[in-house]
C-alpha cells in the first residue's frame, strides 16, 4: 500500500517534533547547541582573518625580494649586455647563453628565466634562446609581455604553475642586446614554499580550533550541568512539596548563588508549610467551635423545647393570653431550631467537616417521598403538585438525607412562590447522570433575583409573608449540598413566567457529562413527555400532620 | 406497673424537664448527674430504659454504654447535643439501641420510650425457626444448637421481626418503623449498626451472612431455607 502524503509527512515529522521537544525540555542541550555554534563560528572568521593576514605577509615579503632581485638581476643582465663586445652572431649567441647560465646561477632553484624576442625586434640577427625555458613560457602572459615593450618599469604578475599548481611571481623586464636588438627577460619565482608554509599555519590554526571549540563547549556542558542541577533539584523538590509532602528541603552547599537559591527556597517552603499548617489549625479550630456551640446552644434549648411543648400542650387551661403566648413561643422555637440547624450546617460545610454518606439511590424514589410529604401542606394552600417520572431507573451514589433535604428545599420555595399555579417535578437520567426539576409558574426571578436566590439569608421579597418557615438558608445549604456530591443546582427565572430549578447529580466518577438529562428550563406541556404523571401516595394524612408540625 | 427510666445527663434543667415529661405519661423517672456513678445507679435501680447523655462529667456516655451492655440488654437510647456521624455512630456500635439528638420534643422522646419498651409478641408463633436457629419468642431467647445466643431486646426484635416472614425484604425505613417505631423518615445508620452488631452474634460466618441476607440497594432479609 502507498504510503499516503499525511502519513509521510507525520513519518516526517515525528522526529523532527521529538528533537523540537528535546530541545524545548532540555536547558543544557539549548547551551551547548549555541555555544557550539557561536564558538564555530567565531573560530572560522577569527581562522579566515589570520590565514589571510599570514599570507598576505608572508606574500608581499617574498615580492618585495623577489622585485628587488629581479632589478638587481636586470640590471646586472643590461650592465652585461652593454658592455658586450661581440658583434657577430655567433659572439652573441655565446654571451646570450653565457648571460642566461650567470643568471640562472644567480637566482638558484627556486627561480625560472624566460628570455624572449621582443616583437618589435627588426634585428637581422637571430639568436637561440631558452634551450631551458620552455616549460616556463607558457606562463608569460601577453599583458605581460605588452607592459614590457610599452615600457611600463618592472611590471610583476602572480601566476599559477601549470603542472604542479603552485602559486608564483612573474617579473619582467626589457634587455637591450647590442646588434641583436630587444629582447625580453622574464624572471619566474615559486611561491611553493611560502604555500607549504601557509598550509602547514592553517593545519596548526584548524587543529588548534577544533582543540578550543572542544573546550568550550565541553566546559559549558559542565558549567551548565552545575547550573542546571540545582535547579532540577529545585524541581523535584517543589513537586514533592506540591504533592503535600511539607517537610522536603532542599540540601544547602557553600555559600554561592546556588546555595542561596537553595536557601531561598527552603524559606518559601517553610513558609508555606507554617501557613498551611495555620490553615488547618484554623479549620480545626472552627469545627471544634462549631461542635462546641452546637452543644453548648442545645442543652438550653433541650429544656426550653419540652417546657414549651408541655406548656403548648396544657394551652387549653390558660386565658386566651397566655395560651396565645405558648402557642407563639412554641411556634417561633420552630424556627429558631431551623436556624440553628442551618447555621451549623453551613458552618460545618465552611469548615470542610461535612460527611457524606453515600449509598445507591434512586433518585426517584427520593423526590416521591419528598413530594408525597410536602403533598399536605401543599393541598391547604391550594398548590397542585404534578410529579413525572421518566421510565427506568434512576439510582446515583447519594447521601440520601442531603438529597432529600435539597429536593424538599426547592419543593417548599416552589410552592411558596407559585402563585397558586401548579409546580411541576420531573426526574430523568442518563448515562452520566441524574436530574430533577421543580418548575413553577409563579412571580418567577428578574436576572439579578437569579443571581443571588442562593446567597446567605436573601430573600426575593423582604416583605413576603413567611408561610413555610424558611430560614434564608435554604437554598445555600442546597446548593452546597449538590456541590459536596460533585453535582450542580443550578436556577433559571424570568418575570411572570415563574422559575426552574435542576439539581444533577453525576452517576459514575467521570462526573456530570455536557449533556444534562433534563434542561434547565422545562415548558408546562414538556413536563409529561418526560414521564408519566405519578400517583402521589394515598391516606397521608396522619403524616401530612406530622410534617406540618416539624417543618 | 410504671416503667422506670434512668435519666444520666449532668444538666440539671434537662435532667428535670425530663423527669416531668415522664412523669406526665406517667413513668417514674430516676437520675443520675455524674458519669462515674451511672452504673451504680443502673445496678441500684434496675430501670427498664436508660436515657444517657454522651457528654458526661467523670466517664463518658460512650464507656458507661459499653459497660452496661457487657452486664445487661437494657434498652438504652443516647441524648445527643452533637449529630455528627462519627458520634453517633460510635454511641451505637457501643451498645445503645437508638439516639434522639438534642433538642428533642416530648412527643418524640416519649415515642422512643415506648417503642423501646413495648413487646409485640402477640399473633406470633412462640417458636420461630431461621436457618439452624430456634428463637423462642415468648421466652426471648435464640438457641442454636441447644446452646443460647444473648441478644438485647432491640436485636431480638429486628431477628424477629425478619425472621417471621422468611425471604421477604424489608426496607431499611420499614424495620426503623417496625422496630423502632420511628413514624417517617429516620435514620438508617440506626439500622445498618444493628443488623452488623446482630450478624456478629447470630452468624456462623459474619463475613458472608446466611440468616440476615442483605439485598443490596432495597434492604434486608432472612435468609428463606429453614434447615
Amino acid at each position: 500500500m502507498r504510503p499516503s502524503p499525511r502519513s509521510v509527512g507525520a513519518a516526517m515529522i515525528a522526529p523532527l517534533q521529538a528533537a523540537l521537544q528535546r530541545w524545548t525540555r532540555s536547558m543544557s542541550l539549548r547551551v551547548v547547541v549555541s555555544t557550539l555554534v557561536v564558538g564555530i563560528g567565531t573560530v572560522m572568521l577569527l581562522g579566515a582573518y589570520v590565514t589571510t593576514d599570514i599570507r598576505d605577509g608572508l606574500v608581499e615579503e617574498r615580492v618585495d625580494r623577489v622585485l628587488a632581485e629581479s632589478a638587481r638581476d636586470a640590471t646586472i643582465a643590461q650592465a652585461a649586455a652593454d658592455a658586450t663586445t661581440a658583434s657577430n652572431p655567433d659572439d652573441l649567441q655565446l654571451f646570450v647563453d653565457d648571460l642566461q647560465r650567470e643568471l640562472r646561477s644567480l637566482g638558484g632553484e627556486s627561480r625560472g628565466l624566460v628570455v624572449l624576442r621582443s616583437p618589435d625586434n627588426t634585428s637581422p640577427v637571430p639568436l637561440i634562446i631558452g634551450e631551458s625555458t620552455e616549460g616556463l613560457r607558457a606562463i608569460v602572459s601577453t599583458d605581460m609581455r605588452d607592459a614590457v615593450s610599452d615600457g611600463v618599469p618592472q611590471p610583476w604578475q602572480h601566476v599559477g604553475f601549470a603542472d604542479t599548481g603552485d602559486p608564483g611571481v612573474v617579473v619582467g623586464s626589457p634587455l637591450d642586446i647590442p646588434v641583436a636588438g630587444p629582447y625580453e627577460l622574464y624572471f619566474v619565482y615559486s611561491l611553493a614554499d611560502e604555500a607549504a608554509t601557509l598550509a602547514l599555519i592553517q593545519q596548526v590554526l584548524a587543529i588548534g580550533a577544533v582543540v578550543l571549540v572542544a573546550l568550550v563547549v565541553a566546559m559549558t556542558w559542565f558549567v551548565t550541568l552545575q547550573a542546571v542541577r540545582p535547579v532540577r533539584q529545585a524541581a523535584r523538590v517543589a513537586s514533592r512539596l506540591a504533592e503535600g509532602r511539607l517537610s522536603e528541603r532542599m540540601t544547602v552547599r557553600g555559600h554561592d548563588e546556588m546555595a542561596t537559591l537553595a536557601q531561598t527556597f527552603n524559606e518559601m517552603a517553610e513558609s508555606l508549610q507554617r501557613q498551611i499548617t495555620r490553615m488547618e489549625d484554623l479549620s480545626r479550630l472552627q469545627r471544634r467551635f462549631v461542635s462546641d456551640v452546637s452543644h453548648e446552644l442545645r442543652t438550653p434549648l433541650t429544656t426550653i423545647r419540652m417546657a414549651s411543648d408541655v406548656l403548648h400542650d396544657e394551652r387549653g387551661s390558660f386565658p386566651p393570653h397566655v395560651a396565645r403566648s405558648a402557642e407563639l413561643l412554641s411556634t417561633q422555637l420552630d424556627r429558631f431550631e431551623a436556624l440553628l440547624s442551618d447555621l451549623l450546617e453551613i458552618s460545618r460545610i465552611d469548615a470542610g467537616a461535612a460527611q457524606l454518606e453515600f449509598e445507591e439511590v434512586d433518585l426517584g424514589d427520593v423526590v416521591r417521598d419528598e413530594v408525597d410529604a410536602v403533598a399536605p401542606i401543599a393541598q391547604d394552600m391550594g398548590v397542585t403538585l404534578r410529579l413525572h417520572i421518566a421510565p427506568g431507573q434512576h439510582t446515583a451514589s447519594m447521601d440520601r438525607p442531603r438529597v432529600g433535604r435539597i429536593v424538599r428545599n426547592l419543593l417548599s420555595n416552589a410552592i411558596e412562590h407559585c402563585q397558586d399555579a401548579p409546580v411541576d417535578v420531573a426526574v430523568a437520567s442518563n448515562r452520566r447522570g441524574v436530574a430533577v426539576v421543580v418548575r413553577d409558574y409563579g412571580v418567577g426571578l428578574t436576572p439579578h433575583q437569579v443571581e443571588r436566590v442562593f446567597d446567605r439569608f436573601w430573600r426575593a421579597d423582604a416583605a413576603r409573608a413567611r408561610t413555610m418557615g424558611g430560614t434564608g438558608l435554604g437554598l445555600s445549604i442546597a446548593r452546597e449540598d449538590a456541590l459536596l456530591h460533585d453535582g450542580a443546582l443550578e436556577v433559571w427565572g424570568q418575570p411572570g413566567q415563574g422559575a426552574s430549578f435542576r439539581l444533577l447529580l453525576p452517576r459514575t466518577s467521570e462526573g456530570l457529562g455536557r449533556n444534562a438529562p433534563l434542561g434547565l428550563v422545562l415548558r408546562e406541556r414538556e413536563f409529561p413527555e418526560v414521564g408519566p404523571l405519578v400517583e402521589l401516595a394515598p391516606g397521608l394524612a396522619a403524616r401530612g400532620e406530622d410534617v406540618e408540625a416539624t417543618s | 406497673m410504671t416503667a422506670r427510666i434512668l435519666v444520666v445527663d449532668d444538666d440539671p434543667a434537662v435532667a428535670e424537664m425530663t423527669g416531668i415529661v415522664l412523669r406526665g405519661d406517667g413513668f417514674e423517672p430516676v437520675f443520675c448527674d455524674h458519669g462515674d456513678r451511672a452504673l451504680e445507679v443502673f445496678r441500684e435501680q434496675s430501670p427498664d430504659v436508660i436515657l444517657l447523655d454522651l457528654m458526661l462529667p467523670g466517664k463518658s456516655g460512650i464507656d458507661i454504654c459499653r459497660e452496661i451492655r457487657a452486664e445487661s440488654g437494657v434498652p438504652i437510647i443516647m441524648l445527643t447535643a452533637k449529630s455528627d456521624t462519627v458520634d453517633v455512630v460510635l454511641g451505637l456500635e457501643s451498645g445503645a439501641d437508638d439516639y434522639i439528638p438534642k433538642p428533642f420534643k416530648p412527643r418524640e422522646l416519649i415515642a422512643r420510650v415506648r417503642a423501646r419498651l413495648r413487646r409485640n409478641d402477640n399473633a406470633v408463633p412462640a417458636v420461630v425457626r431461621i436457618g439452624d436457629l430456634e428463637i423462642d419468642v415468648t421466652g426471648h431467647r435464640v438457641m442454636r444448637g441447644g446452646e443460647v445466643i444473648p441478644l438485647t431486646p432491640l436485636e431480638f426484635d429486628v431477628l424477629v421481626t425478619l425472621a417471621r416472614a422468611p425471604g421477604q425484604v424489608f426496607t431499611r425505613e420499614v424495620l426503623l418503623e417496625d422496630v423502632w417505631g420511628y413514624r417517617h423518615a429516620a435514620d438508617t445508620r440506626l439500622v445498618n449498626v444493628h443488623i452488623q452488631r446482630l450478624r456478629a452474634k447470630i452468624e456462623r460466618d459474619p463475613e458472608s451472612p446466611e440468616i440476615i441476607q442483605t439485598v443490596r440497594g432495597v434492604g434486608y432479609k432472612a435468609g428463606a431455607h429453614q434447615l
